[in-house]
């Protein structure tokens, strides 16, 4: 298991590399340039010049090896110094957004509490709901509340989140009035009063989030309940005396989880994704939000960040699904 | 259950084209031998799917939605003749008709059923317009990751030494965000193309390439799987005996045979591809202003939702019913396709 995960974690550094190298030549071909904010009254040469200054004449790999380097390097360094007070990022170049001008790494440390307080809420609330509704649904197959669970389950899977967004701003904010319809990332709890205020804001993104998550964890596992229902070790238990409950829970739950952990292992990284859009419809400033308004400001050194920060994510969360589906299941064996 | 999948092991495996066209008798399912009697019953194995498919409640009503809306957003504009894009900035924001059942005196009527927006344009023809180019992106796309992804999955299931190479590929491609390098994308590629070919048309190849392209890869990874699975068996030993050349062998023997994975990815990605469209369109990177969709309807509504929220309603729904119609359908279809299931 310990070799597996080795070899799986030398194996990402390759398959990192090269989507950060799609990424960078990707946007090597934009129209963005750091320039375009400078006055016009600076005269062509000395334009040219700080072109020169910026790098912007070298060839593609010196600035992919550059900016792996100050990702993979520097900003390491810097958090390194936040946290021991040490020196060794001193001088040295950061990446930095056009946009902004100040280093990419410290806005996406400001924006990551936001999405992590909505997006990180909405799908643990999501996984909540869903496994116990698989578990009853797949339990009481074809009753009344499969039915209308796996209704629901399919109308959340397909419903877009733009959709359900808007359906709730319009329903919740504009007619009943119950809920703020934008998130406001100021407010800081300081009391009672407060933190009933945020739960308020909270409340619709994480539904629809939950909403959408759960949808597809339930899905799953509800399948995944059927397919151990019939097996000969379930009729077995049943054979024994066991109680219902006991064959359910111990034994049909604990195999049938062990897909669905590894599916939910695998959605985090979508759901950093997918928030993109949810963040956009309730205006939360997280991590979608900024990198809708860095391609729309064409800020590259941002958009190439994130895209790869979400890259990272997609790459580890694969490991992690794939060791977990090992460590779970004995009869799985990677040497 | 079990003795049904023995009764049937020749079916059971492979869909395929030997059994589509002479069902061998010991393999004809209960229900028919006992309709058939001595005869030897001759059916294709699509009429099982479809009596299969016909039981599945949801998947029927679905196939009569999407059929309905289809038809709708295809005969629409000769049946409601008003120009999607005509301004009568005096009629602007009507409401729908069903208005005037609670409120009298609300500014509606016959000649715009679902209103107006706020310059005038009628909502009706703007739907159909909308669904049009909404599924007309859905069905390119989906067409184009099918392909692609059949494509793929065929050669590296088929030939051992192109699998390695592919199936890492796909893994890589797996590995991408999908969402960011769409958007990353779209802003890239907009211009040159929209110089090209003209801003809709331009814009129209951009969104179905880039939703083609970043969605082949389930498809691919299902059907290299069913190949591998298939190039085993005795059929296709013996089609090589006989000196089938490989283009022969894929056309004839493989590809008839994964049609079902290939359906059920289908439908799949159609409901992917439409999501897809509306998510760039409601993102605001998605066709240009004047030229509507479902999704680019509901994000230009979004900001008068609290005054008009049957503007964002009515686009909003189209799309959440088509998508899950569709989804249905493939639901019935992997019901319909699964022969452990079908026939029970």
């Amino acid at each position: 298991m310990l070799t597996y995960t080795i070899r799986r974690l030398i194996l990402a550094i390759p398959t990192l590399l090269f989507i950060g190298l799609v990424i960078f030549l990707l946007l090597d071909l934009a129209p963005g340039d750091p320039m375009a904010q400078m006055p016009l009254s600076i005269p062509p040469e000395v334009r040219e010049q700080m072109r020169e200054a910026l790098g912007m004449n070298e060839p593609v790999w010196v600035r992919f090896y550059l900016w792996l380097y100050q990702f993979f390097v520097v900003e390491p360094q810097v958090i390194f110094d936040a946290i021991f007070g040490t020196g060794f990022a001193e001088d040295k170049l950061r990446i930095l957004s056009w946009q902004f001008r100040s280093p990419v790494m410290d806005i996406i440390a400001q924006r990551v509490p936001q999405t992590l307080w909505v997006v990180g809420l909405a799908y643990v609330v999501g996984v909540v709901i869903a496994v116990p509704i698989g578990i009853v649904s797949a339990v009481r197959q074809y009753s009344i509340f499969d039915n209308i669970g796996t209704f629901v389950s399919m109308v959340g899977f397909s419903v877009p989140t733009f959709f359900t967004g808007v359906l709730l701003i319009v329903i919740f904010s504009v007619q009943l009035g119950w809920f703020p319809s934008i998130y406001d990332t100021t407010l800081v709890v300081t009391g009672w009063d407060s933190f009933l205020a945020q739960l308020r804001q909270m409340v619709m993104p994480v539904f629809v989030l939950a909403l959408y998550n759960a949808a597809q964890i339930s899905r799953f596992m509800r399948a995944s309940m059927l397919d151990n229902m019939d097996q000969d070790y379930v009729r077995t238990a049943r054979a024994k005396g066991m109680d219902e409950r006991v064959v359910v829970l111990r034994h049909v739950l604990r195999n049938s989880m062990i897909p669905v952990i590894t599916v939910i292992a695998l959605g985090v990284p979508q759901v950093f994704g997918g928030a993109i859009i949810t963040e956009q419809v309730f205006k939360v400033n997280g991590l979608g939000q900024l990198l809708i308004t860095a391609i729309q400001a064409n800020d590259l050194p941002m958009v190439q960040t994130l895209t790869f920060m979400f890259a990272v994510l997609i790459v580890l969360f694969n490991l992690i699904a794939d060791v977990l589906y090992g460590v779970l299941d004995p009869r799985i064996r990677y040497d | 259950m079990t003795d049904r999948l023995d009764a049937e092991p020749a079916r059971g495996a492979d869909h395929g084209t030997e059994s589509l066209h002479m069902v061998p008798a010991g393999a004809v399912p209960g229900g028919m031998a006992a309709e058939g009697g001595s005869r030897i019953v001759t059916r294709s194995q699509w009429w099982d799917v479809w009596d299969q498919f016909r039981r599945h409640r949801g998947a029927m009503i679905g196939a009569a939605f999407l059929i309905f809306i289809t038809l709708f957003v295809i005969f629409g504009p000769w049946i409601w003749r008003v120009d999607p894009g005509a301004l009568d900035i005096r009629n602007k924001d009507w409401r729908p008709v069903y208005f005037l059942l609670w409120n009298g005196e609300a500014k509606a009527g016959f000649a715009h059923p679902l209103g107006t927006d706020n310059l005038g344009r009628d909502t009706l023809a703007n739907l159909i317009q909308g669904g049009r180019v909404s599924m007309a992106v859905g069905w390119a796309a989906m067409l184009l990751s099918l392909i692609l992804g059949t494509a793929i999955g065929v050669l590296a299931g088929y030939f051992r030494a192109l699998d390695g190479l592919l199936m890492r590929f796909t893994d890589l491609v797996l590995a991408l965000p999908i969402l960011p390098l769409l958007l990353v994308m779209m802003l890239l590629f907009r211009e040159p193309l929209r110089g090209a070919f003209g801003p809709e048309a331009g814009i129209f190849i951009l969104i179905v390439t880039v939703i083609g392209i970043t969605s082949w890869m389930q498809a691919a990874r299902i059907v290299r799987g069913d190949v591998l699975a298939l190039k085993e068996r005795e059929f296709v030993l013996a089609s090589r005996s006989i000196g089938t050349p490989a283009h022969r062998m894929i056309g004839r023997h493989i590809l008839p045979n994964v049609m079902s994975p290939i359906m059920v990815s289908a439908t799949l990605g159609l409901a992917n591809a439409i999501i897809t469209e509306s998510a760039l369109s409601f993102l605001g990177l998605g066709f240009p202003s004047d030229f509507p969709t479902w999704g680019k309807l509901l994000f230009d509504s979004v900001d008068r939702m609290a005054d008009y929220p049957e503007r964002v309603i009515w686009p909003g729904l189209a799309i959440s019913l088509t998508v899950l119609s569709v989804n249905y359908i493939g639901d019935g279809l992997r019901d319909a396709l699964d022969p452990r299931i079908r026939g029970q």
